[in-house]
């Protein structure tokens, strides 16, 4: 994947200004990629670096805004072209052809009502004049070529029937099929799991092996960065901080910024949390078991039931963490809804603080409700617009007849100032707020009850790194000073070890080994706890290839049985004093 | 598909049993019409007479099973003044109320749509706000007002149209324009914000980074996904708004259509065409509401493969 030094630069960007109105995004930024190289821009959210890339496929007008001077020079010699002063008509030529690229959001990039088969087929017809039916063979090689299994069948499906990780796929044939010179990867793996994160990037390292393409690839996480750049620019505020081979960089950072954004990633070993748990317990989940029925046909016929949790024990203590982790559709959001009874389970008994939460009428439910609350992963979605924020955190109290309206001021400025936000901020509105600062909202909301448990459903999945660590941080000073248990649920085991006290590994429905972090991490005994291990990225650039085999994909499929049939389960085993592996099947 | 297909039309079926009782009673609340047809000077043998003819004697209830079984035998009754089966008298009406609403929805999709997009391309222009303007204005006009203008300026004033009736094409273009009027107001406002909603999405994005022309931008992705939002308005709002309309339009133009046929039988009080027109226009409605729900089932993967 490294160009030889001679290579000729496919990308010069010169002086790159991007404004949107008065404001300029990009101050005057630039730098080169050669044929096969990989350079990663590196930078949070708001650091301009997506404003960049748009700028190269002059999608950026659209977008609002203005490339305000420099230039963007694509090839070399004689044919080379500078982007900024090409025509709309021109521009479409290029776009999909010589330079391509991934968005970010698998989920709502492809077009919903067009086959996949179409939406791939079109650029064929587009840029290589194909007919129709040749051009649909052409994406049936591209589906080939990234390795999405049963080709020919998903070219009639539509985008809703795949998941993330194979509609980043298919995003990556659209964008590979002409083998364009340049590839610009938008933050491409953010949006999914680790594991499906470690897929995709092998897929595109060895695409670019084969094509030879140059490829920019933007990222805030400098642990992707270690495994898929040859150099990086680091970014802040539209300008480059730094900007050094990936090697150099891991190994001697020069800018402070630089280091702060490697110490944010979460990596392995880097320890687990030593604070003592007391050994009163808060939770107790016995033989916990949600399904969901399977409804078919005209008559809406059961046909069967989607085994989501499957008979799952669990224990928590007041002040533990346990830290539950599984990719996406492994059951672990039901699980703590099912524990919430925000889904109805189907069998198993959960206590909670001593009270029995199953058996009893969802109605007669509310007093238990205060002592368990949830932080959800869309901090964007999950505050109401319209309130303003000593509303919105003092609301659960109000609900559970805590506080009077005029206390409500003085309680929010108490909450908001526990989690680190200024007293003064109270009477603002959710907009007002950047995602980290709102999911601290979200967290103040959840303490104004003076909960016994917090469930974290994803809570930092959806942050920049540096902003998860900064919100993991505050969860873990809260547990120190207010005692109270974390259920902290994520699909990057790296993220839960620097949080929790044991961990839970969950797939398809089941828990498949828990035990103390340290013992999970040292030991681990399950082979699916081995793949998720081996999909986070190392941070140490040279490493990344780790045991091929352990990073294949292996979809995690809840059990299905028809009315009727029995579903047979390995037994849990206690391997060592609290740490317990699920037999696995030969 | 099919199950879903299936219980669109069970659903169907249901909505005409209540439309069909709600006509029944409705049409029973203001007494014995043969009192109003034939006024005082009839002896009391021949108003019993005649009421046990119309099937008008017994119970409101003995007359609701009564009617509901001469339903199912297709036997409607006989129209008060014509003296025919109320079926013939609706069914030749059928066809020039069919046209003229087909004519005013053609005409509303062909002008709303490509205004709808060309409002939302140019939102920040003053063609967008052009557009908008007049939709807006549209919207304040009913549609016998704009009749009448149009009356007044083509037929009166310039002599270039006919009024009354539906013999030759041009008769058409009069009435066609008073009936889409509101529609095309409504709809050329719909489509920009359909249209203006699907502009922002991530694959408008993705359509324009392959490099494809802003024309198949617009069109094959921009418009196929705004369609799935405007087939359900159509549905809705344009048949039954034609169907509505087409009651005063008609009147005014004399078009021999349903429309003008209602209006006629309820002002001489001929209960039983009365009852079988508002039938015939619910069921319409109905027929084409189920038709655009199943096309929009169809029309989105989504719904279409959810509902296997």
């Amino acid at each position: 994947m490294t160009a030889a030094p001679e290579a000729q630069p496919v990308l010069a960007v010169e002086g790159l200004k991007v404004a949107f109105g008065a404001h300029e995004a990009v101050k005057g930024l630039s730098f080169s990629i050669r044929a096969g190289e990989t350079l990663a821009l590196v930078g949070e959210s708001g650091s301009g670096k997506s404003a960049t890339a748009l700028a190269i496929l002059r999608l950026i007008e659209r977008e609002g805004g203005r490339i305000a001077g420099g230039r963007i020079l694509l090839g070399t010699g004689a044919e080379q072209i500078d982007l900024t002063a090409l025509s709309d008509d021109a521009l479409t030529d290029i776009r999909g052809d010589r330079v391509s690229m991934v968005f970010q959001e698998p989920m709502t990039s492809l077009n919903p009502v067009m086959t996949v088969g179409a939406q791939l087929a079109e650029v064929f017809i587009r840029h290589r004049g194909l007919s129709a039916r040749a051009a649909l063979e052409e994406a049936r090689a591209g589906l080939d070529a990234v390795r999405i299994p049963d080709a020919q069948r998903r070219l009639v499906q539509y985008p809703h029937e795949l998941s993330g990780g194979l509609r980043q796929r298919v995003m990556i044939a659209m964008a590979l099929a002409c083998r364009p010179d340049l590839l610009i990867a938008d933050e491409p793996t953010t949006a999914l799991d680790v594991t499906t994160q470690a897929e995709i990037l092998d897929l595109i390292r060895s695409l670019q092996n084969e094509i030879g393409m140059g490829l920019l690839f933007i990222t805030h996480d400098m642990g992707v960065v270690s495994e898929i750049a040859d150099r990086v620019l680091v970014l802040r505020h539209g300008q480059a901080v730094e900007e050094a081979a990936t090697a150099e960089l891991f190994r001697a950072p020069q800018a402070a910024y630089s280091r702060a954004l490697m110490e944010a990633t979460p990596r392995l070993g880097s320890g687990s949390l030593t604070t003592p748990a007391s050994a009163t317990p808060v939770l107790t989940v016995r033989n916990l078991s949600t399904r969901f029925p399977v409804r078919k046909g005209f008559l809406r016929r059961l046909q069967g039931e989607l085994h989501a949790v499957r008979t799952v024990s669990l224990s928590l203590n007041e002040g533990e963490t346990l830290g539950l982790v599984g990719e996406s559709g492994c059951g672990k959001s039901t699980l703590a809804r099912s524990i919430l009874r925000l889904v109805e389970p189907a069998e198993g008994r959960v206590d909670l603080a001593g009270r029995e939460l199953t058996g009893k009428r969802l109605a007669d439910l509310r007093p238990e409700r205060r002592l368990a609350q949830m932080v959800f992963q869309d901090p964007f979605a999950s505050l109401n617009p319209r309130l303003p924020v000593h509303e919105l955190v003092t609301e659960p109290a109000r609900i559970h007849g805590l506080i009077g309206e005029k206390d409500q001021k003085q309680l929010a400025a108490d909450l908001v100032t526990r989690v680190g936000l200024e007293a003064d901020c109270i009477t603002r509105y959710p907009h007002q707020f950047s995602g980290g600062q709102r999911q601290r909202l979200c967290i103040a909301r959840a303490l104004s009850v003076r909960p016994k448990l917090i469930v974290a459903d994803e809570a930092v999945s959806a942050l920049d790194v540096s902003i998860a660590r900064q919100v993991t941080d505050l969860m873990l000073d809260l547990q120190q000073r207010e005692g109270m248990a974390f259920l902290f649920i994520s699909h990057d085991i790296a993220v839960v070890e620097r949080v929790s006290h044991r961990i839970a590994v969950m797939y398809g429905g089941e828990i498949v080994e828990m035990g103390a972090t340290a013992d999970i991490l040292a030991r681990p005994q399950h082979s699916y706890t081995r793949r998720l291990l081996a999909a986070v990225p190392s941070g140490k650039p040279g490493e990344n290839r780790k045991d091929g085999r352990l990073r294949e994909a292996v979809a995690p499929k809840l059990a299905f049985t028809r009315p009727g049939e029995r579903l047979a389960q390995l037994p849990l085993v206690e391997v060592l004093p609290g740490h317990f592996v699920r037999a696995e099947a030969a | 598909m099919l199950a879903y297909a299936l219980r669109t039309l069970i659903k169907m079926v249901i909505t005409l049993f209540a439309i069909v009782t709600l006509v029944f009673f409705a049409t029973r609340l203001s007494g014995n019409p043969i009192d109003f047809v034939l006024g005082d000077g009839i002896t009391r043998e021949d108003r019993e007479l005649l009421t046990t003819y119309y099937g008008l004697d017994g119970s409101v209830w003995t007359q609701y099973l009564r009617y509901l079984a001469a339903f199912v035998d297709g036997q409607f009754g006989l129209s008060f003044l014509e003296r025919r089966p109320v079926a013939d008298v609706v069914a030749e009406r059928l066809w020039p109320t069919a046209q003229l609403i087909l004519s005013a929805t053609a005409f509303t999709l062909l002008v709303s749509i490509p205004l709808g997009i060309l409002a939302a391309l140019k939102r920040k222009s003053w063609v967008g706000s052009a557009v908008m303007t007049v939709a807006f204005l549209g919207l304040a006009v009913p549609n016998f007002v704009l009749a009448t203008l149009l009356v007044l300026v083509f037929a009166y004033l310039l002599n270039w149209l006919p009024i009354v009736g539906n013999g030759t094409p041009a008769h058409f273009i009069m009435p066609t324009i008073a009936l889409s009027g509101l529609l095309i107001a409504a709809l050329t406002r719909f489509t920009r914000n359909a249209m203006l909603d699907v502009l922002s999405q991530d694959y408008m994005r993705t359509a324009r980074a392959k490099g494809l022309k802003e024309r198949r931008v617009i069109l094959k992705h921009g418009l196929g996904n705004a369609s799935i939002t405007l087939l359900s308005v159509i549905g809705l709002q344009v048949a039954g708004l034609a169907a509505a309309g087409s009651v005063v339009i008609e009147s005014i133009f004399a078009w021999p259509g349903i429309g003008q046929l209602l209006v006629r039988s309820a002002i001489l009080r001929d209960y039983p065409v009365l009852q079988f027109g508002v039938l015939t226009v619910a069921i319409a409605v109905i027929v084409i509401n189920a038709v655009i729900d199943i096309a929009y089932a169809y029309a989105d993967p989504r719904i279409r493969l959810a509902k296997g």
